[in-house]
């Protein structure tokens, strides 16, 4: 069963900067860019396993929008969370929307795995 | 496996070390177990440096290489160690009490300074200029006889030539009144004609040394206690000396090869072939000891070119040496002096070109091809350089007006393109234009370091150094592969481009500089980089506004991340001085808070492990206890170490530690473009390891020494002195500059010793912009450090103050004070830290996993 779930207002991110927020239990990474559009990522770095994404920077890299892990810097594609330093790396992607003021994520449940 | 065979070396100089390099570059350590015997105590080290022991003080600075070399598994340098005999049949040398065996032996020995057989000139007060405790003892005794006589000292030089100006140069530099007394009429006769000695002389005696020509020293005289005390002179003149250096020349130190019956040249030297084999086929001679195709040689370009010889042979190669360029450039007190090729137009028909201007202090002479065409050799006095260009050109058509190269504002020497790929462009390492081109294009390389390493050209006398990079420059242009100086893909410029940018056009945001000035949105190497900029011309907050968006999460919330996310904190603790009650409050913080503590290499304590919703409440606390932030997480001042120093040190001859604060409060918070550090020693035993620092003061019992460019690292530098027995004031001075010429101008991520090498001119050439002010920016360095430290505020203060910027220590935007629920840790020495990957395993599944119940979860 799939559902929006209020995180936080709009305001209450800063544009080009992360924010952690939890989702279900799931750590997940929101990020506002100056442009207006909002991103939501895995918390998670795939490469140093803490929880530190929303802790990076934004930038872009050939037009697509990224985020480096502030860990080790590797960069992803915020829309897709494709690891754009290693093919075989990505994070997921939470679908988000504003609503009224509010960034809401989509806590999708995931057939079969835990 | 085979057995490895056996090379002994006998000497351990310059050209012995290019033999051992040579061969572990070729990896024939793997088949060659290599003895080196060496004499003197110390590793072997850059002779031809010698004189810059006196500016700069640390034998340990002459030392070639890393030292790695020695330390390889089948390479062993013996130091002190004598060869008393080499038995042929046996193959075996006898020292250090016991033999060696060897399949080959190389005889590296070198040569000896001679003393020309004068009375007197065994008497306490004589010296010669040869090696590191040559020079060391020279000092001494000019320091001690200043010291007894209670005025300067009254030196003499026997000997006009090369090296003799050398010892001039260090007698001069050790405070002492200085006579140069040459045999021939003019000065380096060996190197220049009499128009040039003249010039050299008029120089020279213009910087106060006392020049005699045509001059053969009789008798040396002691005074009454024994020591030197005055020269006599054929003519039946007299001069006052209580120091005298001879400086007439060098003899090959071939005994060990008389004894055993080798070969030896009319005028010594062992007799080698093209391949530097002796008459004994199984030893070799290399460098001033060997005599090959008719003479012996004695520079090190020649010897290095050997040692390559002699490393291919053993490998079973056919290299040969077929003679040198003997081209010298030099810098003698200050004056520059070359000659190359055919200096003394000594070909048929020949024709000289000559500038020269006695008011300037320069003579200039190419010799010509008797159509004028193509350039034979040439000699150059008082400015030396054109000789970069010109040297590579002999044997070929200069191509333009040979006048063009002489005049000071002449043409513009023909670029590095115009080089014939088989030009001999580095002759100390034997280096031609070709070798640097094919750098380039086989190599990949395109920076002019990578190039060094790769081609060797331009790292033993430097002199080639331009020219190399020009000869990059041009090939990389030519390959299409144009040397991006750019930041990122995001900013064309430079980070001192972009400096200049910001500070020109006062931009105070990231968003106004990139729409200006740049493309896209940034990244996580251009938005930093403005971050500093921005940071040092502005005088806000580093977080304030946009500003906040282009940090790294450690500038972003003052701490350092580590491993697990979570991050450390490092209050400021000024020269490494803390009050007992400072370390109770630190200490109960990190125990409220289960923070792992340990001291820190600057002199300060880390505390480990503070979650991010915990900073702002662990700084409440340290600031109500009057910490501030230690900058530990920022390309920023970092520390300025000290030792204890004239306040409770029995040897300490300054306070240090006093000096040591004073100067981390002035530079606190300033952002530059790596972490800077410096330290404080109260004396010369420089407990506060100075010269392993960004900017390093030892104090003198006149003053402070200021030393820059020193740092840990990957790859860890000495500093360099850069002023000596400066008061404070001058002191604090040329730091402000020093620092903010170095944020201004430097790479991202560039530390102090690579700036230093990159600027034009290195180091002397930041020392006339600190001391000097030669580009008249020193106000405005001045004044842009005067704004750093009016403006400085603690950040960590000013944030805990403004309720908008502690949100950004909100563990969840949904959930504030929650901790991060994935964080585990396990005990060790009474301390938690993370728990690695197998610990997390069985402390979150618990030390058994159920097999079957996986089911049910999912």
């Amino acid at each position: 069963m799939s559902e929006w779930e209020r995180v936080c207002a709009l305001d209450a991110l800063t544009p080009d900067r992360g924010a952690a927020a939890l989702v279900g239990g799931h750590q997940v990474a929101v990020f506002r860019l100056s442009a207006g559009d909002v991103h939501a990522v895995d918390h998670l770095d795939p490469f140093s396993r803490a929880n530190v994404m929303a802790r990076g920077l934004v930038g872009s890299r050939q037009g697509v929008p990224t985020i480096a892990s502030p860990m080790h810097k590797q960069s992803f594609d915020l829309r897709t969370g494709q690891c754009l330093d290693d093919p075989d790396v990505s994070l997921r992607v939470w679908p988000t929307r504003v609503s009224g003021g509010w960034v809401e994520i989509l806590n999708e449940a995931r057939s079969g795995a835990a | 496996m085979t057995q490895k065979k056996k090379l002994a070396v006998v000497g351990a100089g310059m050209v012995a070390h290019r033999l051992v390099e040579a061969m572990v570059e070729r990896g024939a350590d793997e088949t060659w177990d290599i003895e080196v015997f060496g004499d003197e105590t110390r590793p072997p080290y850059d002779r031809v440096a010698l004189t810059s022991f006196f500016s700069d003080r640390d034998p340990e600075d002459l030392l070639l290489g890393d030292g790695d070399l020695w330390k390889r598994p089948g390479v062993r340098l013996y130091r002190g160690s004598i060869v008393s005999r080499i038995d042929r049949e046996a193959r075996q040398i006898h020292a250090r009490n016991t033999t060696f065996d060897y399949d080959r032996l190389v005889l590296a020995t070198g040569s000896y300074a001679t003393v020309p057989p004068v009375e007197g000139s065994d008497l306490p007060g004589c010296f010669v200029y040869r090696t590191v405790d040559d020079v060391a003892e020279l000092r001494a005794w000019v320091t001690d006889r200043e010291a007894s006589l209670g005025r300067k000292v009254r030196g003499a030089v026997v000997g006009g030539g090369l090296l003799g100006l050398e010892a001039a140069g260090a007698l001069t530099a050790l405070g002492a009144d200085t006579t140069v007394v040459e045999f021939a009429d003019w000065l380096m006769p060996l190197q220049v004609d009499q128009a040039g000695g003249g010039a050299l002389r008029r120089i020279i005696e213009q910087l106060g040394v006392t020049v005699r020509t045509s001059t053969a020293t009789s008798k040396l005289r002691p005074g009454r206690d024994g020591k030197i005390a005055r020269m006599q002179f054929a003519d039946g003149d007299k001069i006052p000396a209580e120091v005298v250096v001879f400086a007439t020349g060098v003899r090959p130190r071939d005994e060990l090869a008389r004894d055993i019956g080798l070969e030896i040249g009319e005028r010594g030297g062992v007799i080698a072939d093209e391949g530097c084999r002796t008459s004994d086929e199984s030893i070799f001679a290399i460098g001033e000891v060997a005599h090959i195709a008719g003479r012996v040689w004695g520079l090190v370009g020649p010897g290095y070119t050997m040692a390559e010889v002699v490393a291919d042979r053993l490998l079973g190669g056919e290299a040969s040496f077929e003679g040198a360029d003997l081209s010298t450039k030099l810098k003698l007190l200050g004056v520059d002096v070359a000659s190359f090729g055919d200096a003394f137009a000594s070909t048929n028909g020949s024709l000289e070109v000559v500038y020269a201007d006695p008011t300037a202090g320069v003579y200039k002479k190419l010799v010509m091809s008797d159509d004028a065409q193509t350039l034979l050799g040439g000699m150059l006095v008082g400015d030396a350089s054109a000789y970069t260009n010109l040297r590579p050109m002999v044997g070929r058509a200069l191509g333009s007006d040979p006048t063009g190269w002489l005049l000071p504002e002449g043409m513009e020497p023909p670029a590095g393109g115009a080089l014939p790929d088989d030009a001999n462009v580095c002759s100390c390492n034997n280096v031609t234009a070709g070798a640097i081109r094919g750098a380039v294009t086989d190599h990949q390389c395109t920076d002019l370091a990578g190039v060094k390493a790769c081609t060797k050209a331009g790292t033993s006398c430097g002199s080639c150094v331009s020219l190399v990079k020009k000869l990059m420059e041009t090939q990389l242009a030519e390959e299409g592969l144009e040397v991006s100086t750019a930041l990122c893909e995001h900013f064309a410029f430079t980070r001192a481009q972009l400096f200049d940018i910001v500070r020109v056009s006062q931009i105070s945001t990231f968003s106004e500089l990139i729409e200006q000035h740049g493309t896209g949105r940034g990244c996580d190497i251009c938005r930093p980089v403005a971050a500093s900029i921005l940071a040092v011309l502005g005088t806000g907050h580093v977080l304030d506004g946009e500003n906040a968006t282009l940090q790294d999460t450690n500038d972003h919330v003052m701490a350092n991340m580590q491993k697990d996310g979570t991050y450390s904190v490092v209050p400021r603790i000024a020269g490494g001085e803390v009050t007992p009650e400072g370390l109770i409050v630190i200490g109960q913080v990190a125990a409220d808070f289960g923070l792992y503590t340990k001291i820190t290499g600057g002199q300060r304590i880390d505390m480990f492990g503070a979650r991010i919703e915990q900073l702002p409440e662990i700084w409440r606390r340290l600031i109500d206890a009057g910490f501030e932030s230690g900058h530990a997480y920022g390309k920023s001042l970092r520390t300025v170490k000290s030792c204890v120093g004239q306040s409770w040190c029995r040897y300490g001859v300054q306070d240090s530690t006093t000096l040591a604060i004073d100067l981390e409060l002035r530079y606190r918070g300033l952002r530059s473009p790596h972490k800077l550090k410096l330290a404080v020693s109260g004396c010369a035993r420089e407990c506060a390891e100075a010269r392993g620092k960004d900017v390093g003061i030892i104090a003198t019992d006149k003053g402070w020494n200021m030393y820059v460019g020193g740092n840990g690292g990957f790859t860890p530098r000495h500093a360099q002195l850069f002023a000596e027995d400066l008061s404070t004031e001058d002191l604090v001075r040329a730091i402000d500059r020093f620092l903010m010429y170095y944020v201004r101008t430097a790479d991202r991520l560039q530390r102090t010793a690579p700036w230093l090498e990159s600027i034009e001119g290195g180091m002397d050439a930041v020392r006339a912009v600190v001391l000097e002010d030669s580009l008249g920016i020193g106000a405005d360095l001045d004044a842009a450090m005067a704004v750093h430290v009016d403006t400085y505020e603690d950040e960590w203060a000013a944030t805990l103050a403004d309720e908008e910027k502690l949100r950004r220590f909100e563990s969840f935007v949904n959930a504030p004070e929650t901790p991060d629920p994935d964080l585990v840790y396990v005990e060790e020495r009474g301390q938690r830290r993370p728990a690695d990957d197998d610990e997390r395993a069985v402390l979150i599944a618990g030390p058994s996993i159920p097999v079957r119940d996986e089911e049910v979860v999912a």
